[in-house]
């Protein structure tokens, strides 16, 4: 009887859990320009993954090339200008 | 660049995000030693991440692996600990993935990634990504402004 419970509740957890990794996977795949149109029982998890990956990695791409730029607000010599059209920004 | 689609309160976590960071460039455009390029760029791109991670708060573990990472980054600094036995610290950390090409590298990606099971990894990496889409979105609508 114990065992016979045990044994359910067991494949029980494992059922729900993969549920929840399908579930997690398909709500990544919602995220991700390159695939989100896509039918999710067409698209593999390692798909989503793999296009994932892609995607923060060109996420990450932009961060560094947006700061390059920004930090050039950083270089004015006249401090008051760079700061200036920094409150500028927050205020608009 | 591409706009997507953000999580209903969105509006909030930019806002944080956006007073955190100018608030930080503020403090970087008085700091002496900023004459480099290289140096301008890093310490812009830190304080991004750094915003970013503190506006998410504590609550999400890639936030707080960023957190810990410049606090630690710091007090190396300070302490000034050779660059040869920061290398060796992080190749000694054990790691935790199923050996699947793709999971290993989302591991890597995700910051804190490498300790999280892989339900958590998939919802933090969730979370991430819709944070950086709005950091993006932030810091490329300050430098739009902020030019002539």
């Amino acid at each position: 009887m114990s065992s016979r419970r045990s044994r359910s509740r067991q494949s029980g957890a494992s059922r729900i859990s993969d549920e929840q990794i399908v579930d997690l996977v398909s709500r990544l795949q919602q995220l991700i320009p390159e695939i989100r149109s896509r039918r999710s029982d067409k698209v593999s998890a390692s798909k989503v993954l793999q296009e994932t990956c892609n995607y923060i990695r060109s996420l990450h791409r932009e961060v560094d090339d947006l700061s390059d730029r920004l930090s050039e607000l950083l270089e004015s010599t006249d401090s008051d200008s760079a700061q200036a059209a920094i409150i500028r920004s927050l205020l608009m | 660049m591409t706009m997507n689609i953000l999580p209903p309160n969105s509006s909030a976590i930019k806002t944080r995000f956006a007073v955190k960071f100018i608030q930080a460039m503020k403090r970087l455009s008085k700091r002496r030693g900023m004459g480099d390029r290289y140096k301008r760029y890093r310490a812009t791109r830190a304080a991004a991440c750094v915003s970013m991670a503190s506006a998410v708060g504590p609550e999400w573990a890639w936030s707080r692996a960023v957190l810990r990472k410049i606090k630690r980054r710091r007090l190396l600094r300070q302490f000034r600990v050779s660059r040869k036995r920061r290398l060796i610290e992080r190749t000694t950390n054990p790691r935790q993935n199923l050996g699947f090409g793709q999971e290993e590298d989302l591991r890597g990606l995700v910051p804190g990634g490498k300790g999280m099971d892989y339900c958590s990894l998939l919802s933090e990496t969730a979370h991430y990504i819709t944070c950086l889409q709005a950091q993006v979105q932030v810091m490329a609508d300050i430098l739009h402004r902020s030019s002539p």
